[in-house]
């Protein structure tokens, strides 16, 4: 599997969006879930809470130049929660969002980051809550998140993060896209497949 | 050795082996696919010259884009038209089974999944949407997936995941009148919060759950996600056996036999080691209404809406307050409402057009409301009709539509406009969900929509009952 990165670090600046239980139909409305392909979803995360009806930008972190290309995303409790679609993540990602940091992520939001290469780790509340003052005073902080020694740091301040070791595993080896290991095992699935009465239709 | 849950024996027989990452490869043994979620799952099999490992396990249908009074070919929304075309391709080229717009067996993936058969205890089940815990009322692990995971099941007929706890969530004694299992959910997230079930799969069980019927134990497996629970099962009994038998893809004669020796021996064990568990009372539960933008944000019908400060987070009870326009300390009742909806993959199956359909009949539904009945699945719609509850519906003022998702995300023409207020029977509140960034939504049950429509307001449906 050497033709998948092994993600270990994340460096640059960051952009802070602020509130629980953030949603996936606000970072991507359900009508850009009609593109059948993810590759503009980077026009559209926050759409409906950046701009306005009549197109005009409205006051949001993503839209203000103080933050623009940051690659690290600063968030609160339960990012993510609701719908499955990886049009979420892939909209972060594809808007240069390289590393999401949060006090925590709903489940599938998590899953779905870890499976394209996009770490989503955990620090706590009130480390959050010092990232998130940091950027707002500083916009052009620098910060680097290290998945080896789980931190991450800015100036002289290091802070611990979190996240699943099996999610870690999957990105420092380079395990994240797992198609081809998961494929690599087709006979074993075919065994246990076999083993399974509704398999055969109970015919025995 | 304590007893084993059903989540722990089916896990266990459908390990495949653990990945270098340490997660489990689990295989799926039911893979059910829609146009929203998998066309680049599909062009990424193909980018890699990959084929779908298991076709015969895997079954396609349109819900999500479908519009639900004209459905002529080819959709008047272009974008429409082309998702659904690339998945007719895409099953064409691969080789899945699918249920298109002129099949008997079109519907919302949840509910024609249980309608055919497909979905048994014992088994476990992916799809990429996040109310696939709706099959879990089988007794089936059923988890909701992204885009890279389907590509993953397609190509793999496996998924690499971390076990969870189970949560043992028990509801006993019995719900009063008026009270439906979409009260049981609501309640139940309203307790534990919308967070409160990561890293758990929820057990639903009692007296309560018992006593339901397999659409009913739909309703409240449905919604486990929106309490941060990833899987919801309820453990199978007779119910659902007598609810299988017969069914298209459920095994005959001496088979089903076998297969209900089976499905038992699957269940919990009733001396089973649970992680958590949390007991409530059925008559504790109101018919239950959503006054904010996630659907933790709830209270009973007869009560008044809560402050900011009874939350922990004070900040996302304002934020809710500020889209939806209302007072902390107003009454639930009365609030006024400009559009019903019944349906969706949480209340649009024939028990939840019953419900509804009994509050209206005889009925009209107020001018100033614009009313809409959409059954979950095709089939749910011809039954519907043989029972004669379209008439009703009409006759009351509500518009009888075709099957699919409908308002509940609003990816067809079915919306809501600028500010308006929906009673829904669906599943989000979250601001947009219906089709309008301004627009606002009250969760709550078909009875109790469809008593908020004839009255253009909140009202409380054991008034009717
Ligand atoms: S009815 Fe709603 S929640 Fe259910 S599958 Fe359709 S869009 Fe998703």
């Amino acid at each position: 599997m050497a033709d998948i990165a092994e993600i270990t670090k994340i460096s640059g600046t960051a952009v802070p969006i602020r509130g629980n239980d953030i949603d996936t139909d606000r970072i991507i409305p359900a009508r850009y879930l009609k593109e059948p392909t993810f590759a503009r979803m980077g026009d559209y995360p926050f759409f409906d809470e950046r701009f306005d009806s009549a197109g005009k930008k409205k006051d949001h972190p993503f839209n203000d130049p103080e933050y623009k290309g940051a690659s690290i995303l600063f968030v609160n409790k339960n990012f993510g929660c609701g719908s499955s679609r990886e049009h979420a993540p892939q909209a972060l990602y594809r808007f240069g969002i390289k590393a999401i940091v949060g006090e925590s992520f709903a489940a599938i939001f998590a899953g779905n980051c870890t499976m394209m290469g996009l770490p989503a780790v955990v620090v706590a509340a009130k480390d959050i809550e010092q990232l998130m003052k940091s950027v707002e005073d500083f916009p052009q902080t620098e910060y680097s998140v290290d998945l080896e020694n789980k931190t991450i740091s800015y100036g002289s301040q290091k802070i611990a993060i979190d996240l699943p070791e099996t999610y870690r595993t999957a990105l420092t080896k380079g395990f994240w896209d797992s198609t081809a290991l998961l494929r690599s095992n087709l006979e074993q699935v075919k065994r246990t497949a076999a083993k399974l009465p509704y398999m055969t239709g109970f015919t025995s | 050795m304590a007893g084993r849950t059903l989540y722990d024996k089916i896990w266990e027989s459908h390990s495949v082996g653990i990945l270098p990452t340490g997660q489990t490869q689990l295989f799926i043994g039911l893979h059910l696919i829609h146009e929203i979620t998998t066309a680049p799952a599909f062009d990424m099999l193909r980018e890699n010259g990959m084929d779908v490992a298991f076709r015969d396990r895997t079954f396609a249908t349109v819900d999500h884009i479908v519009p639900t009074d004209v459905r002529q070919r080819p959709f008047l929304d272009r974008e429409a038209e082309e998702l659904i075309q690339a998945l007719e391709n895409n099953v064409n080229q691969f080789g899945v089974e699918f249920f298109g717009l002129d099949s008997v067996n079109q519907g919302i993936v949840h509910v024609i999944g249980p309608q055919l058969g497909l979905t048994q205890p014992g088994m476990t089940l992916a799809c990429g949407d996040s109310h696939t815990s709706t099959h879990g009322a089988f007794g089936t692990l059923a988890f909701g997936i992204g885009t890279s995971q389907v590509r993953d099941v397609l190509a793999t007929q496996t998924l690499a995941m971390d076990k969870l706890k189970v949560r043992r969530i028990n509801i006993n004694g019995e719900l009063g009148t008026g009270v439906y299992p979409k009260d049981v959910i609501l309640y139940i997230i309203r307790r534990l919060g919308v967070a409160g079930g990561k890293g758990f799969a929820y057990e639903y069980g009692g007296a309560v759950i018992d006593k339901m019927n397999m659409e009913e134990r739909m309703t409240v497996c449905n919604m486990s996600i929106e309490g941060g629970a990833l899987v919801g099962y309820v453990n199978p009994d007779q119910t659902t056996f007598d609810y299988l038998k017969g069914r298209p893809h459920v095994p005959k004669g001496d088979a089903f036999d076998r297969a209900v020796d089976y499905w038992k021996s699957v269940a919990s064990d009733a001396d089973a080691k649970y992680d958590d568990l949390v007991h409530y009372q059925g008559k504790e539960i109101e018919p239950t209404v959503t006054w904010g933008i996630n659907p933790g944000q709830s209270v009973g019908v007869s009560e008044k809406l809560p402050k900011p400060e009874e939350f922990a987070d004070p900040d996302g009870a304002k934020k809710a307050y500020e889209h939806m326009g209302w007072q902390p300390g107003a009454p639930m009742l009365g609030t006024p409402i400009n559009v019903a909806f019944i349906g969706s993959c949480t209340n649009g199956r024939l028990a939840d057009l019953r419900a509804a359909a009994k509050i209206a009949k005889g009925r009209k539904v107020n001018p100033a409301v614009r009313a809409l009945v959409v059954p979950g699945s095709t089939e749910v719609k011809r039954l519907a009709e043989r029972e004669g509850l379209h008439e009703i519906f009409q006759a009351a003022g509500f518009q009888w539509r075709e099957a699919g998702c409908s308002m509940c995300l609003a990816m067809n023409p079915d919306k809501l406009n600028g500010r308006e207020i929906c009673a829904s029977s669906s599943n989000r509140n979250f601001i947009g969900r219906q089709g309008s960034p301004q627009g606002r939504t009250m969760l709550m049950s078909p009875a109790m929509v469809a008593a908020a429509a004839l009255n253009g307001k909140v009202v409380d449906v054991r008034e009717y009952v």
